[in-house]
């Protein structure tokens, strides 16, 4: 038993689009201890959504392993699937991802309801997710209704809800502003408090620079693994 | 399968697209009205045409005369030649397998002008000859008073049995005709029951409400018949087959007369059951194109299902992708879509049923009312479907609405989560 959340070992992914094949990760190794915050970066075609994917579970690879909480991630049936992301995944997208005609407090409640959670007892932990990110008052709020920010808090509420192990955040900022951006990102670090391992998958530099390390990815390899200097100097000493 | 976010999904899935499932309803409304509609139609004639037959003997055959038309024994052809009282002695010494055999006289020669009198009523109605065996061919109920009976028959009472119209025309509303005369022809019967056929449609020669029925022996006494028999109205014995009994009969009927063996014209004859077999397959033929053309809207109607909840599907896409990436399985997402396309179609079917056979109750009345006013014939009567029916094609409706679902949630729960997350 180790201390890994997850880790990845050689992990090779081609697509094939016709007679083209389009080798997109070439060998990544990456291990990532529970309770960490970190972010992968990379220009777009590096193959950083690739991984993320694999990593959510939302996507097979072809070599290499996944170990999830120690448990090996194969080609698995989608229904066993979406158990382990059911169970271990939380997903925060930049698009926030609500369902448009539910209310902020169904979207949140949804992850349980596929967990076969009784609707009272869903609904009244949903609610107290919300309470968290400051918007009780929202909760009968259909997504139109709310603001960017309020969007991806209730997307993060969403993905809490499950008591997930992992987040796995896909540009949450990308269509926020500064200051709010800000924000989710104090809300994700709060969020790892609590022991949540937090991935961010990102372009921004300044959102890159709040994590404790920066997975830097280019043509499918990683470039560099760098325990951020401003956050925590002595972490770099472990490397 | 009952639980509250199912539906609130299908309902919020319906109410957020309303034109696309009204389009998609109406097919299988349509489907499901018209073969309603169609079977209740075919059901109508066939009720139609055999309502006025279906009491008549089935397994009746009938023989008249014609002129000869093959010389034999040195007559030369077309000689002109009746059946007689012997004729019918023979037919059942030699004839096996006969059942009834009842000869009938028509009074062509006495339908002119205003044959029948009674005070200052005078009308025009066909007068026949009958045993009383004959109304076990054509059967009848008697208004008033009996049928002629044998007694009549031997004693050549001059009495007669009269027609609903013949009623109507020579007596007063509701008066009782029983030992009332009337004279036809100049000659004074009594009225001895008014008589209602429960087969109004078979009418041969003339109108049988329009008719006045004297025993056969009275009637060759009386309007000089001699012993002459105008046609044979005849059944089999159960089990044996009508055509057979009519080809030995008129072999019978050909020997006495001494006409050719060969002579196909000379003995006109007509078989009911053969015709019935004929209206049988006339039927059967309206059935199955009823129910190819009903199951073909069917069919089309669920295809529009099912091309709509692909498009669902398409537009849904990204839906998908989220429910599954926060843990929905793909039994469930299936579960989902086949919901939602057996409920739509199961309410629009029932719709359709429900209006069809509306639809087809109100042509129903429109007809009796209709009917009632006129004395004329319908040719459709009590255009329904059977529960049997109507069931099946629920049944039909459910199984159409679970294929249709089908094919686009296979489609759905193929598309990975994450190109269900990039669609746009």
């Amino acid at each position: 038993m180790s201390d890994s959340i997850i880790k990845i070992e050689n992990l090779h992914k081609s697509y094939i689009n016709g007679k083209n094949s389009l080798h997109v990760l070439k060998g990544i190794d990456i291990d990532i201890k529970e309770g960490e915050m970190i972010s992968i970066m990379g220009s777009s075609g590096s193959g950083k959504s690739t991984l993320l994917n694999i990593l959510g579970i939302l996507d097979s690879y072809d070599e290499g392993a996944y170990y999830l909480n120690d448990i090996v991630i194969r080609k698995m049936s989608e229904k066993k699937a979406a158990r382990f992301r059911n169970k271990y995944i939380g997903f925060i997208f930049q698009s926030f991802n609500l369902i448009s005609f539910k209310t902020a407090l169904e979207n949140v409640a949804l992850p349980l309801y596929y967990q076969n959670v009784k609707r009272k007892k869903r609904n009244a932990l949903a609610l107290e997710y919300l309470d968290r990110m400051g918007l009780k008052e929202w909760a009968n709020h259909l997504p139109s209704e709310l603001s960017g920010g309020q969007k991806q808090r209730v997307a993060i509420a969403r993905a809490l809800i499950s008591n997930p192990k992992i987040i796995l955040a896909d540009e949450p900022t990308g269509a926020l502003d500064t200051t709010t951006s800000y924000e989710v990102m104090d809300i994700l670090h709060e969020v790892n408090k609590t022991g949540i391992t937090v991935i961010i998958v990102t372009h921004e530099n300044d959102i890159a620079g709040r994590t404790e390390r920066i997975i830097r990815l280019k043509d499918g390899i990683i470039e560099s693994s760098d325990y951020a200097i401003t956050e925590t100097e002595d972490s770099t000493v472990v490397l | 399968m009952f639980d509250r976010d199912r539906w609130q999904e299908i309902f919020s899935a319906i109410r957020k697209n309303k034109l696309r499932s009204m389009l998609t309803a109406f097919g299988v409304f349509w489907g499901i009205f018209m073969l309603v509609v169609m079977i209740g139609s075919g059901n109508g004639l066939k009720n139609g045409v055999t309502q006025g037959m279906k009491n008549f003997a089935t397994n009746s055959a009938f023989v008249w005369t014609n002129n000869t038309t093959v010389p034999y024994k040195g007559f030369k052809r077309g000689r002109n030649w009746h059946f007689n009282n012997r004729d019918m002695q023979a037919i059942r010494d030699q004839v096996s397998g006969l059942d009834i055999i009842a000869p009938r006289l028509s009074g062509w020669k006495l339908n002119k002008g205003e044959n029948v009198v009674r005070g200052k009523k005078a009308a025009a109605f066909s007068v026949n000859g009958d045993y009383p065996v004959y109304r076990k061919i054509d059967p009848c109920d008697m208004v008033y008073g009996r049928y002629i009976n044998d007694d009549d028959i031997r004693m050549k009472r001059k009495v007669c049995i009269i027609g609903e119209r013949v009623y109507e025309v020579m007596f007063n509303k509701d008066e009782n005709p029983v030992g009332k005369y009337l004279r036809v022809n100049g000659v004074y019967f009594q009225v001895i029951g008014v008589f209602r056929s429960k087969n109004p449609k078979i009418n041969i020669g003339s109108n049988k409400k329009e008719s006045i029925y004297l025993p056969f022996t009275t009637m060759q006494n009386t309007f000089n018949y001699g012993d002459r028999v105008h046609y044979f109205t005849m059944t089999a014995k159960k089990g044996v087959d009508v055509s057979k009994v009519l080809d030995k009969v008129i072999a019978v009927l050909k020997r006495q007369h001494n006409i050719a063996p060969k002579d196909e014209e000379a003995v006109g004859n007509f078989n009911l059951q053969k015709e019935i077999k004929t209206i049988g397959y006339v039927f059967l033929g309206i059935d199955i194109l009823i129910w190819i053309v009903g199951i073909g809207t069917l069919i089309a109607g669920a295809v529009g299902v099912s091309n709509i909840m692909l498009v669902i599907i398409k537009e849904r896409t990204k839906e998908i992708g989220i429910q599954r990436a926060i843990g929905a399985s793909p039994l469930k997402i299936i579960g989902q879509i086949i919901t939602e396309s057996v409920f739509l179609t199961t309410i629009a079917g029932f719709v359709g049923l429900a209006i069809g056979t509306m639809v087809l109750k109100l042509v129903s009345i429109a007809i009796e009312q209709s009917s009632a006013d006129s004395q004329e014939e319908m040719f459709f009567l009590n255009p329904q479907i059977g529960v049997s029916i109507a069931v099946s094609a629920l049944l039909m409706l459910i199984v159409t609405g679970i294929i249709a679902g089908l094919i686009p949630a296979r489609k759905a729960v193929k598309i990975k989560p994450i190109e269900a997350l990039r669609h746009e």
